[in-house]
């Protein structure tokens, strides 16, 4: 018996009639089109597939698309403005925060969610916050470098929430 | 623009091209796309008509195929079709490249046949309008199996009371290889001391982040086969595949488009890459397939899986005079691409950074009924790695020297390079005391000691790890790689001036676009922003090997570099023909080509226009500008370094807390410092995690049991320390670069550094050795063990059965 759902994504409503088991991180990626956010596990161990919903990070893969009817949904798509990058994404570029580019939206949406709730997070902070995000490639350091960048960045400008949008 | 204003360009102006880029901590071009997720992993691609197909796979280690019914996984609605072995029985097997005299090659049917030999073995194949779809039929194929007894222990399997994985071999026994050079008998003959541990280096999942993909189109019209492919190996797999479909090889076009990651796993050809091509022929339409994580567990190869005894003769003084080691390597039950040829690189980096003077190393490769073992980054060399750093640290701790004093005694000096190692390699070019000394210092080593002297005192337990490592990369050549160990290299400016490198080298998170670009920039005197980086399309790339064995700058970015001096070669004899002057007084440099004096110069972009529009050309001269070089490398680079760890080690709960970890690597000159930095933080974290956390583990029925990720310890950020590192730079002789390669430094050295570390910390307890992951309960069993043991032998006692060529340990094993 399928479902229609209402999400908004990125600010863009997005209307479909959907499975009740159809995932989150499908329906962002088949039905929405929007590949940015990965399946890294579809078991919730990996955050590769880490979006936000009503603003706090959630991974997708262990979210079904009728829970999140309703909701608002930020993807890694939906952080830059424009051509400009969002300072999180400019903190891992500049800080060769990713190797092959995989668990990175996860890392980068996971991060927008620790900054939104503690903006000047140390080092240890960050490790305890992103341990639902495996990266294979990078050891860690530099994402947690990534993030003390874009949190320098941050606490200096006014802060936006991109899940408010 | 950004980068330009990140690296502040220091150009030399005595009028010869100057590292302006090389060197530099330039951001990668790479990354725009990726943080944004718009780039595109195989997938994200989704074709018109696609199909998704799931695979129906073996729940059991050893089994007869007794019959399989697929008419219920056919009824479900929204499947397509159902296939088994009786219908891909036309698909090539899956290629062992490797060829050795005795060399055991099980045939390898892309759909298990009449019999399957490890858990996760595909039976059939669903193909079915979406994925969803596809899973629930793949369910619903009923075999009905006959299980049959499971081997999955390598000394059991080598017994007489074993079932044999293949019964055509009637032994599990894949090969045996021997490496013998030196008088060893006499060696171990005149020893004064013997020292002797067995260790297991365990089996670990390579867990790419992404896990495997294909999507495959075939267009009967054009005789095209489009085939993407999560690979590291576009070219190689093309020509593969090719042979398993039966298509020419004309009508194949694999494209490795954004890979999430490889270390090993992707340098192969699976049965899905055979398989899916086949279903888009099949059914005319284009199919996908993508792993999920509990295939790629189960069906992906793993890495390591070895069984060793090693034994070292000393004198005295600590030389060291012979090393003997016999290891058994677990193959699984068929080999992959490169399955047996693992063990033998591991042999050959038996002699680490040391001079031994005689040596013999017996490998046997083993059937088990278990996933396939290939190359997982370092592929042979960590495994050689730790057996020679862990048995080092061993001997110095019999000997009752520092395990600093005793590698210094046996390093070969400086100027005994190029080394020739009693294994047969030519080292390049090292310093192993120069990177040893500024590691010692970096890490607070003399401080390190004290406080341990101190800390025993008042029942602390730190410990200090040493590992000195020597890699083999670069690889490779020719002759020493089954399939060729060269690379392509194909520059082309185009008439606007923005140059176009096409490389063999297959990137997956190396960061090439960048440090390609960087090197092409330096030599072209133009913007590391007018250099694009193409890779991974069989179609738009001239033939190439692809990345791994960290070759991807030292043997791709070479073959760049020659390629761009066929160009510069060129350009200079059109600038020498337009400015009056001769070829050779031409330089190149800061967008410019100028004769002789600086006087007389003209644009680079003017010149390359004259190229095309070839209106005023010398006679001869071949108009456009487009040169590919294939370089083959003369011999292997050898990055070296040395890694230290500090730890404590809780000897009420085996709790290891990890203080510091320092690395002094050197591979050579360095293009581009952050992306070396980022492969070595890397290479740490997962060699650190096959110390402390990884293990793949197989129950006797051949059950994966740690197949999941939350069972199988990923290391996650918190686990590790801030890794310090530096390094000392050696350039290499065999390329003109002056590289090395740095992918693998990380895992090689960290291994053995880490249960140094912990072995160091816990001997005063009578811990000689922990087998790996160093997990608290490991760690506490051995402490236990360690204090129930008999009391240490005297020291005559060791001497007199050390003479006899046997075991000495200052206590019971742990």
């Amino acid at each position: 018996m399928k479902k229609n759902v209402t999400i908004t994504v990125n600010g863009l409503e997005q209307r479909a009639t959907v499975e009740p088991r159809l995932l989150l991180v499908h329906f962002l990626r088949e039905t929405a089109g929007l590949t940015g956010t990965h399946v890294g596990c579809e078991t919730s161990l990996c955050g590769a597939c880490t979006v936000l919903m009503d603003g706090r990070a959630v991974k997708s893969c262990t979210v079904l698309a009728v829970q999140a009817d309703g909701h608002p949904v930020t993807t890694v798509e939906g952080l830059a403005n424009g051509a400009k990058l969002h300072p999180i994404q400019e903190g891992f570029w500049e800080e060769h925060g990713l190797q092959c580019g995989f668990c990175t939206p996860g890392m980068i949406m996971c991060s927008h969610d620790l900054l939104d709730h503690n903006p000047s997070p140390s080092d240890s902070e960050i490790r305890e916050a992103i341990n639902g995000n495996i990266c294979r490639c990078t050891g860690y350091q530099n994402i947690v470098a990534a993030v003390k960048n874009a949190s320098r960045k941050m606490s200096k400008r006014v802060p936006a929430r991109a899940g408010a949008r | 623009m950004a980068s330009k204003a990140k690296a502040k360009a220091k150009v030399k102006t005595n009028g010869k091209a100057a590292a302006h880029w090389v060197g530099k901590r330039l951001k990668r071009k790479e990354d725009p796309r990726l943080i944004q997720g718009i780039s595109h992993y195989t997938d994200d691609f989704k074709l018109a008509g696609m199909l998704c197909c799931a695979f129906t796979r073996s729940p059991h280690a050893h089994a007869e195929i007794k019959a399989i019914r697929t008419d219920a996984a056919k009824a479900l609605p929204g499947v397509v079709a159902v296939f088994t072995a009786d219908d891909t029985g036309g698909i090539g097997p899956i290629p062992c490249a490797m060829q050795m005299p005795g060399l055991k090659v099980p045939k390898h049917p892309v759909l298990a046949t009449g019999r399957v030999r490890y858990v996760g073995e595909p039976v059939a194949v669903v193909v079915a309008e979406d994925i969803y779809i596809a899973r629930d039929a793949a369910e619903l194929v009923e075999v009905d199996y006959e299980p049959l007894p499971v081997v999955t222990d390598m000394e059991k399997a080598l017994s007489n009371e074993t079932t044999y994985v293949h019964d055509e071999f009637k032994s599990n026994q894949a090969f045996t290889h021997t490496l013998k050079n030196g008088d060893i008998d006499a060696a171990f003959k005149k020893a004064d001391r013997v020292v002797k541990q067995r260790m297991v280096n365990q089996r670990l999942a390579p867990i790419a982040m992404e896990a495997r993909a294909v999507l495959a189109e075939y267009l009967p019209g054009e005789n095209r086969l489009t085939v993407w492919s999560s690979t590291q190996i576009p070219h190689l797999l093309k020509t593969q595949m090719s042979v398993m479909v039966g298509l020419p090889e004309t009508a194949v076009r694999v494209i490795a488009p954004e890979v999430g990651g490889g270390f090993g796993s992707k340098l192969n050809v699976y049965a899905e890459e055979g398989v899916v091509p086949w279903l888009a022929m099949k059914l005319g339409r284009p199919v996908k397939w993508a792993e999920t994580r509990r295939e790629n567990f189960l069906a992906t190869i793993h890495g390591r899986d070895t069984i060793n005894d090693v034994e070292l003769a000393l004198k005295k003084d600590g030389k060291i005079m012979g090393m003997r080691a016999r290891i058994l390597a677990d193959m699984g039950a068929y080999h992959q691409l490169l399955t047996p040829l693992i063990p033998q690189l591991t042999a050959l980096m038996h002699a680490g950074c040391y001079k031994i003077p005689a040596i013999q190393i017996d490998i046997v490769g083993v059937f088990t009924n278990k996933m396939s073992t290939d190359a997982y980054r370092g592929a042979g060399r960590p495994e050689a790695t730790y057996n020679v750093e862990r048995i080092m640290d061993i001997a110095a701790l019999e000997l009752g020297q520092d395990p600093v004093e005793f590698r210094l005694k046996n390093f070969p000096q400086p100027k005994e390079f190029p080394f020739t190692t009693i294994t047969g390699l030519t080292y390049d070019s090292a310093e192993y005391q120069q990177a040893l000394a500024k590691a010692l210092k970096l890490a607070g080593y003399d401080a390190l000691r004290r406080r341990q002297k101190n800390g025993r005192k008042a029942g602390k337990y730190y410990g200090v790890g040493v590992s000195t490592y020597v890699e083999i990369c670069a690889i490779g050549p020719s002759a020493a790689t089954p399939a060729g160990g060269w690379e392509s290299g194909t520059v082309r400016i185009e008439p606007t001036g923005k140059v176009t490198l096409l490389t063999g080298a297959s990137p997956h998170g190396q960061g090439e676009e960048t440090t390609f670009a960087q090197l092409l920039a330096d030599e072209l005197g133009i913007d590391p922003d007018d250099v694009n980086v193409v890779h991974g399309d069989t179609m738009a790339v001239p033939y190439g090997i692809g990345t791994f064995g960290s070759r991807g700058t030292a043997v791709g970015g070479t073959a760049a570099y020659f390629a761009t001096q066929k160009l510069k070669a060129k350009l200079s004899t059109l600038a020498a023909h337009l400015l009056g002057c001769k070829p050779a007084d031409i330089t190149i440099g800061r967008g410019r080509l100028s004769a002789k004096g600086g006087k007389k110069s003209i644009a680079f972009g003017e010149l390359v226009t004259a190229a095309y529009t070839a209106h005023n050309i010398p006679p001869g001269f071949e108009p456009g500008l487009e040169a590919t070089h294939f370089f083959e490398p003369p011999n292997f680079t050898f990055p070296f370094g040395t890694h230290i760890a500090s730890v404590e080690v809780d000897v009420e709960t085996g709790e290891v807390k990890i203080e510091k970890y320092v690395g002094v690597d050197d591979c050579g000159n360095i293009i581009n410092p952050m992306i070396v930095a980022g492969q070595i933080h890397g290479g740490i974290a997962q060699g650190m995690g096959q110390a402390m956390w990884e293990e793949l583990i197989y129950n006797e029925d051949g059950q994966l049991i740690t197949g999941t990720l939350m069972d199988y310890a990923m290391p996650k950020a918190h686990f590790f320390p801030e890794f310090t590192l530096d390094h000392t730079v050696t350039p290499s002789p065999v390329n003109p670069m002056g590289v090395k390669g740095v992918g693998e430094a990380g895992t090689i050295a960290s291994t053995p550094c880490m249960v140094n570390a912990v072995c160091d910390a816990l001997s005063p307890l009578g811990v000689r050795h922990i087998e790996m992951p160093l997990k608290p309960e490991r760690v506490w069993n051995a402490i236990r063990a360690a204090q129930t043991a008999p009391a240490p032998a005297s020291s005559s006692e060791m001497t007199s059965r050390a003479k006899r060529g046997t075991s000495v340990s200052r206590r019971r094993r742990a």
